[in-house]
């Protein structure tokens, strides 16, 4: 293994894991992990409570020591590096902003520790303040804040640092729907406009899919697969995988494979096809609309999903054939 | 409204209230209202005047009394309040089994009887061979204030999280830098808090002192023990009632500051352990 920084494809290698492992109380909890991570790369984190995704981002802070392995953040190695000597910030779950300084102070804060001269401190205030619309409450409290302002006041004292990397902890999972979905495309775009390595951590598959350019789908301190979110979707390596992102139908036959709903097509007519059914519910989404058909002699249901084009009339309880291509069937591990 | 309408349901509840809380308060407003009687006998009104509060401050044995008090207060009350922070922060760190049994420990004080803790300083004191003094009450209120200070500290402290100071420390603060800028300006309502207790303590310590102070020791609570055994002067009333004032304002204060900068969910419960 080279330490170089460059990937091989241009880019700049900003975060490397070598075989980084977690024990908690001789319980792992994240198990042998080897992970590099792109400059201006936006990686995600993805998986249910408990899979060790914060685990993984808390030793890359620095806030939790690797049992083995090796850290680098810009091909030097930090793993022995307290959170303080390290060139990236983290942006917390519940904001941890300072209760007792207003907007700008908490702004301030790193660069005042870091000694930065106080005319470029002025100037990098101004500017975190003005990529995360904050101008108007520079001078406010913490508390006088709504969620989604703390949240931008959080974002802004990380990035007015500029760290090389800005880590992200669940950041819009106390926020409401509407809101988290406005903040998702702002964070996007922040990141875009900024070019920092983010690695954001959530369970949200949705969300996941929206903002990254890589997913790392976790289950129980395994990574199951790494991938674009086009990868991850439509060539899922493992059963976790395949039915934690979107919906999936499972067949256990010679092997084991999964076929997307909207790959899966129904017809009236029962001759020449793969398989028959009873439609046991159809779900109409308003864009499109979903059949459950049971199987006839396994004990199985499938899912299709049928857009705006198709203006059938399927009614409970009829006799369909169902289809799909065999380059649809895509086989996965256990 | 609630309660309103608790109170029309159940009228014997009001008037048991009413019983307690005269049972509690009489004996006090006795003390402030005859240290308003013009007459030297405390079995009978005379009419108002102030002349008690003067005669008290020319009497040259209160002063001192009171100056010992101070002394004594405020500076066991700087050394506990420091010392019980410290031991509050230091304990929060603890990781090991140990943990349960220190804060077993430090909590001690507020449940042995004053008595003993005053019969067990005073033997302490003579074995070291030290003279009683204002340097033996000064360390026995330490003892037992280093407690208090611990429990509104270590509290405070629990509230906080330990977010804030990863988040300084994240942002490139030091261990100190973090402390100094962070955790300090968060927990200090409760150091301050701390304090005002310890001191209210001190101030108001009749028994432990008794063992441990000297002739030249006499404090506030002390003087009115022995000057009670001749017979209760109206001096002693307005003596009692300054000290009641005192300590209940300062109890207040010390009960706004834990309040403040705590959400309206957490607020309500008292953190004093009385």
């Amino acid at each position: 293994m080279t330490l170089s920084t460059d990937n091989g494809k241009g880019l700049m290698l900003m975060i490397r894991l070598e075989n980084v492992e977690k024990h908690f109380a001789g319980q792992p909890v994240v198990h042998p992990l080897s992970l590099t991570i792109d400059e201006g790369e936006f990686l995600t984190l993805l998986g249910p409570s408990g899979c060790g995704k914060t685990t993984i981002l808390r030793m890359i802070a620095g806030f939790e020591q690797p049992t083995t392995g090796i850290i680098r953040l810009d091909g030097e190695d930090v793993t022995q590096l307290p959170p303080n000597k390290r060139n990236l910030n983290l942006v917390f779950q519940h904001y941890a902003l300072f209760p007792h300084m207003t907007v700008e102070q908490n702004i301030q804060f790193g660069l005042k520790m870091k000694k930065v001269p106080a005319k470029e401190q002025r100037e990098r205030i101004d500017e975190a303040i003005r990529l995360t619309q904050l101008t108007a409450l520079a001078k406010r409290y913490p508390h006088q804040l709504s969620g989604g302002q703390q949240q931008r006041v959080a974002i802004a004292r990380a990035i007015a640092n500029k760290p090389k990397v800005l880590l992200l902890d669940e950041p819009l999972g106390a926020l409401d729907l509407q809101l988290r979905k406005n903040l998702q495309a702002e964070l996007k775009q922040l990141q875009r406009s900024l070019g920092i390595t983010f690695v954001y951590v959530t369970h949200d598959q949705e969300e996941a899919m929206m903002m990254s350019d890589r997913i790392v789908i976790m289950n129980t301190g395994k990574v199951e697969q790494i991938g674009s979110p086009r990868d991850v979707y439509e060539r899922p390596e493992t059963l976790f995988a395949a039915t934690f992102i979107g919906e999936n139908n499972i067949f256990h036959e010679e092997r084991l494979f999964t076929v997307r709903p909207e790959k899966v097509r129904v017809t009236p007519e029962l001759a020449d096809t793969r398989k028959t059914g009873i439609i046991q519910d159809i779900v109409y989404l308003g864009n499109v609309h979903k059949l459950v058909i049971h199987l006839e002699n396994e004990p199985t249901s499938v899912t299709s999903v049928l857009d705006f084009t198709d203006q059938r009339d399927w009614s409970i309880g009829q006799k369909v054939g169902v289809h799909w291509n065999l380059q649809d069937e895509v086989t996965v591990g256990r | 409204m609630k309660t309103a309408q608790a109170s029309k349901r159940h009228p014997w509840l009001s008037i048991h209230s009413f019983l307690l809380m005269a049972f509690i308060y009489i004996p006090v407003l006795l003390i402030i209202v005859f240290s308003f009687n013009d007459s030297r006998m405390s079995t009978s009104w005379s009419g108002f005047t102030w002349k008690w509060y003067s005669t008290l401050f020319d009497n040259r044995t209160v002063m001192e009394a009171l100056s010992n008090s101070l002394t004594i207060a405020f500076t066991s009350t700087i050394i506990s309040t420091v010392l019980g922070t410290m031991a509050a922060l230091a304990i929060r760190k603890m990781q090991n089994r140990g943990k349960q049994g220190v804060i077993g420990l430090l909590y001690m004080p507020i449940v042995v009887p004053d008595i003993i803790m005053g019969l067990s300083l005073l033997i302490l004191f003579s074995q070291l061979k030290m003279d009683l003094g204002k340097m033996t009450v000064i360390i026995a209120h330490i003892t037992f204030s280093i407690s208090y200070v611990y429990v509104i500290v270590s509290s405070r402290l629990a509230n906080m999280g330990k977010q804030l100071e990863e988040a300084a420390n994240d942002l490139g603060a030091s261990s100190w830098q973090t402390f100094r800028f962070v955790t300090l300006p968060s927990i200090w309502p409760g150091v301050i808090a701390g304090a005002l207790i310890a001191f209210t303590l001190s101030i108001d310590d009749f028994m432990i002192s008794f063992f441990v102070s000297g002739p030249n020791s006499t404090t506030l609570p002390i003087y009115i023990y022995g000057s009670v055994k001749r017979g209760i002067s109206p001096e002693i009333n307005a003596l009692c009632t300054i000290m009641i004032v005192v300590s209940v304002m300062l109890i207040i204060l010390a009960q706004w500051l834990l309040g403040r900068g705590k959400s309206d969910k957490e607020k309500g419960g008292s953190l004093l352990p009385f």
